[in-house]
C-alpha cells in the first residue's frame, strides 16, 4: 500500500504528517463481510480510509457499496437479518467490539442519506436534536448558527429558523441534513448518494460543500455518479457484483486507490469497463 | 380546382380536436355521486325523522329533560343517569384503553422481533377486533362482574368500563400499529444517524408524527364504546325506568358502589315501553346521545390539532 502524502502547495489536504491516522487510516476494514440472512451481500472488503480526505465508493447497483458504508456507523444493526463479520477499526478500535455502543458510534460518525430526510420540525429543532440528546443544553443557538454556516445554509435560513424544514427546497434540505450531521461534532461523515435526488445546481453546491468540509471531517461518499467521484474524491474504491449460480449477488471490492489513478490508469479490466461506461 | 395544401397548424389542429365530452367519465362521476348521496340520504332521513319526533319533548321540557333522572312517568323522565353513565364509561375507555392500546402497539411494532409468536399475536389482535361485542359482554360478566367481583364490586361502572376497554383494545392496537408503520423509515434512520437511541427516536420523532393518526383512531374507538349497548347489558348495566343512587353518594361511590346505566340502554329501554309518549322520549334521548358523541369527538379532534401544531415546533 503506497501512502499518498499531500504535496505542500495543495492547501485542501492539510493532513499533518505527524498524525498517526494518516498512516494507518481513520477507518480500516479487514475482510469485512456482511450477510443478509444466510447470503453474503458483500464479501472480504479490506480498505483503509484516510483522515481529511473524501473517499468515494462507486460501482453498479447491488455491489454492496452502501452496505459497506452502513457498517462504518453500525447502521446495519437496524436490519434484523444483517450479520457483520470481519473487522472495522475506527482509530484502531473495533467498531463491532463487545463494549461498543452503536448509539455512541453514530455520534462520532455521522450520516447523510440519499433522500433529504429532515425531521418534520423546525430548522432549528433539526440541528439541535442531536446535541440535545447528547446532553448539550447550553449554546444551542451558537451551535445551530455554526452548523448551518458550515453547511453553507445560514444566510438562506437565518430569518426562518423556527419554520418547518419541509418548506425548504430539496437542495436546501440536503444541506440542512449535512448541518444536522455535523452538529454532533463527528469526525467522520458518511454520505449515501447525497446528491442523487437533487438537480445539477444543487448537486454542485453539495460537492463544493464536501470539498469545504474535508478540512475538518473525513468523508466517505457512496455515489452512482462517476463524474462526481472524479470531481470530489481523493480516493476511490470500485466495487463490483458477482452473480452466483443460484442467482444471489455478492459484492466485492475490486480496486481501491487514488482517484486520478483509478480514473486514468486502473489496474483491473472491470474498473476500466465501468468508468468508461461499458456497463453499470 | 386545385386544393390548397393543409398548413401544419391545420393538420395538428385536426389531430388535437376531440369530443371534449367523455361519456364514460360523466357516467362514472354520476354513479359515484349517486352512491354518495344515497348513503347520505339514508343518514339524513334518519336524523331528520329522529329530530322531528324528538322536537316536542326537547321544546317542552328543554334542559330539564337532560337533567332529570329516569322515571316511569313520561312527563318527568330524563336522561341524566344515562349521560353520567356513558361519560364515566368513556372516561374508563380513554384512561385505560388509550395508554394500554398505544403501548401495546409500540411494543408490537417497534420492539418485538419478527418471530412466529409476534405474528401469531398480531393476527389474533386482528381477529379480536372482529369479535361481536356481545361476546365481550359475556367476558365482562364472567371476569369483571363475577371473578373479579371483589375488586370491581360487581355490577358497577368499573366492570362496565373495563369491559368496554377490553372491547376497544384490539381496535386501538390496530390503528396505532398502522399509524406507527406509516412513519417513514427515512425519519427513523435520520434520528439513529445523529446518535439517538431507540426510545429517543420513538419519543421525539415516531410518536409525534404518528400521533394525529393515533388520535383519529382514538376518536373512532371512543365513538364505538359510546354507542355500545350489548356488552353493557351483560356486564351489569341497568335497563330500567327507575333507579336511585344513594342521595349523598360522591363520584367515587357512584363509580365503585352503585348500579349504573348508559345512554344507549336508556334508548333501548324506552323504545320498548308501551306508552306512546316514550316514542318521543326515545327520539329525544337519541338526539342527546348524538350531540354528546359529537362533542366528545370534537374535543378529541381539537386536542389532535393542538398536538399536530405542537409537533411542528
Amino acid at each position: 500500500m503506497t501512502s499518498h502524502m499531500p504535496t505542500q502547495h495543495l492547501a485542501t489536504t492539510v493532513t499533518p504528517p505527524s498524525d498517526p491516522d494518516a498512516e494507518v487510516g481513520i477507518l480500516v476494514t479487514e475482510d469485512l463481510t456482511v450477510h443478509y440472512g444466510s447470503f453474503p451481500a458483500v464479501r472480504d472488503v479490506s480498505m483503509v480510509i484516510k483522515p481529511n480526505q473524501i473517499t468515494a465508493l462507486i460501482g453498479p447497483s447491488g455491489c454492496g457499496k452502501s452496505t459497506v458504508l452502513r457498517c462504518f456507523n453500525r447502521m446495519n444493526d437496524l436490519i434484523d437479518t444483517a450479520r457483520v463479520s470481519g473487522g472495522v477499526a475506527y482509530h484502531g478500535v473495533d467498531l463491532y467490539g463487545p463494549s461498543v455502543d452503536p448509539v455512541q458510534v453514530r455520534r462520532h460518525i455521522g450520516m447523510v442519506f440519499q433522500k433529504p430526510n429532515p425531521f418534520p420540525k423546525s430548522i432549528y429543532a433539526n440541528i439541535a436534536f442531536g446535541a440535545k440528546i447528547a446532553g448539550m443544553k447550553d449554546n444551542l443557538d451558537d451551535l445551530v448558527e455554526e452548523s448551518l454556516t458550515k453547511a453553507a445554509l445560514w444566510e438562506e435560513v437565518k430569518d426562518k429558523l423556527h419554520e418547518s424544514a419541509n418548506a425548504l427546497s430539496g437542495g436546501q434540505q440536503q444541506r440542512l441534513c449535512i448541518a444536522r450531521a455535523i452538529a454532533t461534532s463527528p469526525d467522520v461523515v458518511l454520505m449515501d448518494e447525497p446528491a442523487s435526488a437533487l438537480d445539477p445546481i444543487a448537486t454542485l453546491r453539495i460537492e463544493e460543500l464536501m470539498t469545504e468540509l474535508k478540512r475538518e471531517y473525513t468523508i466517505v461518499v457512496v455515489t452512482h455518479n462517476m463524474q462526481q467521484a472524479a470531481r470530489v474524491s481523493d480516493r476511490t474504491a470500485f466495487f463490483n457484483v458477482a452473480v452466483a449460480e443460484d442467482g444471489h449477488r455478492t459484492g466485492r471490492l475490486v480496486e481501491y486507490g487514488d482517484t486520478p489513478t483509478i480514473f486514468t490508469n486502473p489496474r483491473q479490466k472491470a474498473t476500466e469497463d465501468y468508468i468508461t461506461g461499458r456497463f453499470g | 380546382m386545385a386544393t390548397r395544401p393543409l398548413t401544419t397548424g391545420e393538420i395538428i389542429g385536426s389531430k388535437l380536436s376531440g369530443p371534449r365530452v367523455h361519456v364514460a367519465d360523466m357516467v362514472l362521476t354520476g354513479l359515484l355521486l349517486i352512491s354518495l348521496f344515497s348513503s347520505l340520504l339514508v343518514l339524513i332521513t334518519l336524523l331528520a325523522d329522529t329530530v322531528h319526533t324528538a322536537l316536542p319533548v326537547l321544546a317542552d321540557r328543554g334542559w330539564s329533560f337532560v337533567t332529570s333522572p329516569l322515571s316511569a312517568d313520561p312527563s318527568k323522565a330524563g336522561v341524566i343517569q344515562g349521560i353520567m353513565g356513558s361519560l364515566s364509561l368513556t372516561g374508563f375507555v380513554v384512561i385505560f384503553g388509550f395508554p394500554l392500546g398505544v403501548t401495546a402497539a409500540i411494543y408490537l411494532e417497534e420492539y418485538a422481533r419478527d418471530t412466529r409468536l409476534t405474528r401469531f399475536v398480531t393476527a389474533n389482535v386482528r381477529n379480536l377486533a372482529g369479535v361481536p361485542s356481545v361476546v365481550y359482554g359475556i367476558l365482562g360478566l364472567a371476569v369483571f362482574v363475577t371473578a373479579l367481583g371483589g375488586l370491581t364490586n360487581g355490577r358497577t361502572i368499573i366492570s362496565g368500563g373495563l369491559t368496554l376497554t377490553v372491547l376497544v383494545l384490539p381496535i386501538m392496537i390496530i390503528t396505532t400499529s398502522e399509524a406507527l408503520r406509516a412513519v417513514p423509515s427515512t425519519i427513523r434512520e435520520a434520528s439513529y444517524g445523529v446518535g439517538a437511541t431507540k426510545w429517543e427516536t420513538i419519543r421525539h420523532h415516531v410518536l409525534p408524527i404518528a400521533l394525529p393518526a393515533i388520535l383519529t383512531g382514538t376518536v373512532l374507538t371512543v365513538a364505538r364504546a359510546f354507542g355500545e349497548s350489548a356488552p353493557l347489558l351483560l356486564a351489569g348495566a341497568l335497563v330500567t325506568n327507575f333507579f336511585q343512587p344513594s342521595a349523598d353518594a360522591g363520584l367515587g361511590q357512584l363509580i365503585a358502589d352503585e348500579r349504573y346505566t348508559a345512554l344507549p340502554l336508556v334508548v333501548f329501554n324506552w323504545a320498548r315501553q308501551p306508552q306512546a309518549e316514550f316514542v318521543q322520549l326515545t327520539a329525544a334521548a337519541i338526539v342527546v346521545l348524538l350531540v354528546l358523541l359529537l362533542t366528545v369527538n370534537a374535543t378529541t379532534i381539537v386536542i389532535r390539532d393542538r398536538f399536530e401544531a405542537r409537533a411542528l415546533r
